[in-house]
């Protein structure tokens, strides 16, 4: 008998091929958008990787049209759009591109210059600031900026309570306490700010209980953003609340954040995982160069790198340094900040009261061999940190106790006190890269080898980074511990503040002799008006830290870098992560 | 039938409390933690205490189930901090479920489309070319990590050639209308043909990455359950009978093949969540396997457990719907009782 082909497999097979078919023609139609193909960007002859904080921008080439959209590959979701609450840069990317604080940072820098105050002048105590409001500004939903919307921004940011409170934390790290906060013993929660006055449309006076370094530096962080007031009180701002494991938060922050940026808020596709702007047609200053901003969020690290590769992006933030070299190759321009960060290996002898001894501290700086940490592991342009914050900042000097690597200093040093058969217990955190610190276990191995190499026992405990390792430092749970800090604004106190301020804090300088001595020292230096005062106190100050406390060991200073496509102009790189996208358009 | 339904819908409401009960427990018992994760990292310990204290952390963990218990028999699943923050994580669920569902369709699709007729013919013609071509590929298909072909096919369709998009799930300049979330439907019910055409390109290679596992599964099971039947007596009788081969290959050999073709498939589609994390996070797809990793990753608590909830119902849900399907396909079930 004669095989005959059954129909209905032909059938089933009829419909594979279909399916093939559909697959083969998907896979050879063109997108439809305007991406650069890879193999122009690879012959585009792009300079590539830049110098330390030099843009590229506008240097070359006109917009492609002043209709262009640019994509941007964001590292997480915004944690919603009202930045008084957020702490993230996720969120900080986005909604720094939609509203604005009265002062600015200077692009590429970390020096301040006047956004929605025209200019400002502090009364001759430091404790009273006169601000101009820029006039004939208007929010995006049509209101007009005047001092009393400024004002009310402030009494707004200061009268938080309950969660919104508890989420607004840059206001609780920089100010101090809110307005109606006590303390767990029932006395007020002091605050730098005491109120802020309309004197007319264009005046806003802000008074301050106390002189500090950090005005008016902060107020340009995201958080001090001034927003429409009309849209604030119509989408309930301030109504955060705390709800089972999480905050929920109003409609404003989620739907309708209104500021005076150059783009305006346009969806939140939470679907597609996409954010988009528009640009701001009645924007005061000029107005953004691309009419679209799209934030598309892709958690993973490789498949931004893919994204870009492909063409289906323009950019992406934190590219990782091993691939600088690659991405510079292909044609993209690897945008490097200025470093504004500080790795530092963190002691605390709550566990370990031999750390108690200057000399075993300091032979612990002499054993780690930091120079060659930087030359072999961080990326180009990285530096010895000679103390606890970049040149950039004020009070920075050279006449500190320098510790350059010696393995015989420091064995002596061991010997002298006594500690020949040191123990220490190190800690370093898996599951985490920061810009300061791209590789936690590999720079653990380098110094864990340093200090043996001069007879120090090492006893490794490695947590995830948010599964134990920041609680557990925090806790005191460490000897000695590799962290670090990325700046916010231009002060000594962004950096030394934040880590020896409180005796009881993750370095538990409590225990040292001089522990509530440098608490003082670090408020007085930030409370001195006088700004060429204040520096000389913060040169005394960092050549104490490094000569006579040294409560930690600084590592490096890394620049971190952002990723742009050749065709993409005009995007400053910034050492605060403060990219403004105001600027930014693509090439033909 | 109705009897059976309501017994076997019974047990998932008791496997959904005890798992709610292990996995409240278990999350937190892990180090790190909620409060933590939405601290940040410029966190202190006095902020941590004061988030704690705002959201009842610090309440006994049996006293935090039964509220969380509480608020969940009110439909609160509570809000997610991480995946989408502020959502309500009910809601993250509802708008990554399309997503997974889409993909899954996409994978199960390529798997029985290719996977039965392939195993028909290779049982048809044992030992010939595609015989020994299909073991190999199917072995290599088990063989092959998820996430490993997944890269693979990323680098050489997405990055190298350029032919389909290397993540996500729409280009967004495309600015399409959401009506449903799956968005290849979206498209066509609002005749927005590029939506539908890009959302469908975005889906063929994670469908192919997680398919490949069903497809090598579906092949095997097929080719060895039709060479299994086309040996019975009553395929030997309806030959000797004279029926026309289309006939006897429809109605006696494949019928009767098919049954552990659709346990294996019903099966498959159950494991699919386990491969989708993978798949989902190397395309940067947006589904309910990317929300997973990231709430592990990030202690979003209440996301990750109604995404882990949801699956074990749906997993249940799914053998229930094989097992009634069996009752459809088998007489010989409707008729020994658990169909009645």
């Amino acid at each position: 008998m004669p095989v005959k082909r059954p129909h209905r497999t032909r059938r089933v097979f009829a419909a594979a091929t279909a399916a093939a078919l559909a697959v083969t023609l998907a896979s050879c139609a063109s997108s439809s958008r305007d991406t650069e193909s890879i193999a122009s960007q690879n012959n585009s002859g792009a300079e590539g990787t830049l110098p330390v904080g030099e843009s590229s921008g506008g240097a070359t080439g006109e917009p492609a049209s002043t209709d262009g959209t640019i994509i941007f590959g964001a590292e997480g979701a915004p944690s919603m759009f009202d930045p008084l609450y957020a702490t993230d840069g996720a969120t900080f990317k986005v909604t720094r591109q939609m509203t604005e604080g009265l002062v600015a940072y200077t692009p590429g820098t970390a020096d301040i210059e006047p956004s929605l105050a025209e200019s400002w002048e502090p009364s001759e105590d430091g404790l009273t600031w006169t601000f101009k409001i820029r006039q004939g500004v208007k929010f995006h939903d049509g209101t007009d900026l005047d001092a009393a919307a400024v004002c009310f921004n402030f009494d707004r940011m200061y009268s938080q309570s309950g969660a919104g409170a508890t989420q607004a934390q840059y206001w609780s790290d920089t100010m101090g306490g809110f307005k109606d906060q006590v303390d767990d013993a029932g006395a007020a929660v002091p605050s730098i700010y005491s109120k802020c006055t309309a004197s007319d449309a264009g005046t806003a006076v802000i008074e301050l209980t106390r002189v500090t370094s950090k005005f008016p530096n902060i107020l340009g962080l995201p958080s001090f953003s001034i927003q429409s007031p009309a849209a604030l009180e119509q989408y309930d701002a301030n109504n955060v609340v705390a709800e089972g494991d999480s905050f929920k938060y109003p409609a404003y922050a989620l739907e309708h954040p209104t500021g005076t940026g150059p783009f305006t808020f346009s969806k939140y596709d939470t679907a597609n995982g996409t954010v988009e702007l528009t640009r701001n047609e009645d924007y005061w200053g000029d107005k953004a160069k691309s009419k679209t901003l799209i934030f598309k969020i892709i958690p993973d690290e490789s498949a931004r790198k893919q994204e870009l590769q492909a063409g289906t992006i323009d950019g992406y933030d934190l590219p990782s340094p091993g691939d600088w070299e690659a991405l510079t190759a292909e044609g993209n321009q690897v945008l490097v900040r200025p470093a504004f960060n500080v790795l530092y290996l963190g002691l605390n002898p709550k566990n370990n009261p031999a750390l108690l001894d200057l000399k075993v501290r300091q032979a612990i700086a002499y054993a780690l061999n930091r120079s060659e940490f930087v030359t072999s592991q961080l990326p180009e342009g990285a530096e010895v940190a000679l103390e606890f914050y970049p040149k950039t900042v004020d009070g920075w000097t050279d006449t500190v106790t320098k510790y350059d690597y010696d393995q015989e200093k420091a064995k002596s040093l061991l010997a002298e006190a006594g500690q020949s058969n040191l123990t220490l217990n190190f800690w370093w955190p898996t599951e985490v890269s920061r810009p300061y610190m791209p590789n936690p276990s590999a720079i653990f191995q380098a110094f864990k080898a340093d200090l043996e190499a001069v007879g120090i026992t090492v006893n490794e405990t490695s947590k995830p980074w948010n599964g134990g390792y920041l609680d557990g430092v925090d806790a005191q749970q460490a000897d000695a511990f590799l962290l670090g800090w990325t700046g916010d604004y231009n002060s000594p106190d962004n950096f030394i503040g934040t880590f020896f301020s409180d005796p009881t804090s993750r370095f538990d300088t409590a225990d040292y002799p001089w522990g509530a001595q440098l608490s003082e020292e670090l408020a007085t230096a930030d409370s001195e008006p006088d700004a060429d005062k204040r520096a000389e106190l913060y040169v005394t100050l960092n050549e104490k830290l490094m000569g006579e406390y040294l409560p930690a060991v600084p590592i490096s200073h890394s620049p971190p870098a952002l990723v742009v496509s050749a065709a993409v102009q005009g995007l400053v790189p910034s050492p605060l992560t403060d990219e403004r996208f105001v600027g930014a358009y693509k090439t033909n | 039938m109705l009897r059976y339904t309501v017994r076997r819908v019974g047990q998932l409401v008791v496997v959904l409390f005890i798992l709610s009960m292990l996995l409240f427990f278990w999350l937190r018992s892990i180090p790190g933690g909620l409060a933590s994760s939405i601290c940040g990292e410029r966190c202190t310990p006095q902020k941590i205490a004061e988030i704690r204290t705002v959201l009842g952390l610090d309440d006994p963990l049996i006293v935090q189930y039964f509220k969380f218990l509480g608020r969940v028999f009110e439909g609160n699943f509570g809000v997610s901090a991480k995946v989408i923050p502020g959502t309500p994580a009910l809601d993250v669920f509802l708008q990554r479920f399309p997503a997974t569902i889409e993909l899954a369709i996409g994978a199960m699709l390529f798997a029985i489309v290719l996977g039965i007729p392939l195993g028909y013919m290779a049982a048809r013609r044992k030992g010939g070319i595609l015989d020994n071509a299909g073991i190999v590929a199917t072995l290599l298909g088990f063989a092959v990590p998820v996430f490993f072909l997944a890269y693979l096919l990323k680098f050489v369709f997405a990055v190298k050639l350029g032919w389909l998009p290397p993540s996500g799930r729409q280009d967004p300049t495309l600015r399409a209308t959401r009506i449903t979330g799956f968005f290849v439907l979206d498209g066509l019910m609002t005749r927005e043909w590029d939506a539908a055409w890009d959302a469908f390109k975005h889906l063929i290679l994670p469908s192919i990455a997680l398919g490949t596992i069903p497809l090598a599964v579906i092949f095997r099971i097929t080719r060895s359950s039709v060479m299994d039947v086309q040996g019975e007596d009553y395929v030997r009788t309806a030959e000797a009978k004279g029926l026309a081969t289309p006939v006897i290959r429809r109605r006696h050999i494949l019928r009767n093949a098919l049954l552990p073709v659709v346990t294996t498939v019903g099966l498959q589609t159950g494991a699919l969540l386990a491969g989708a994390v993978l798949t989902e996070t190397v395309f940067a797809y947006p589904g309910l396997g990317a929300a997973l990793a990231q709430s592990f990753r990030e202690k979003d608590y209440p996301v990750l457990q109604v995404i882990i909830l949801a699956a074990a119902a749906t997993y249940v849900l799914i053998n229930l719907i094989v097992d009634l399907s069996y009752a459809v396909i088998d007489p010989r079930i409707r008729t020994t009782g658990a169909a009645r």
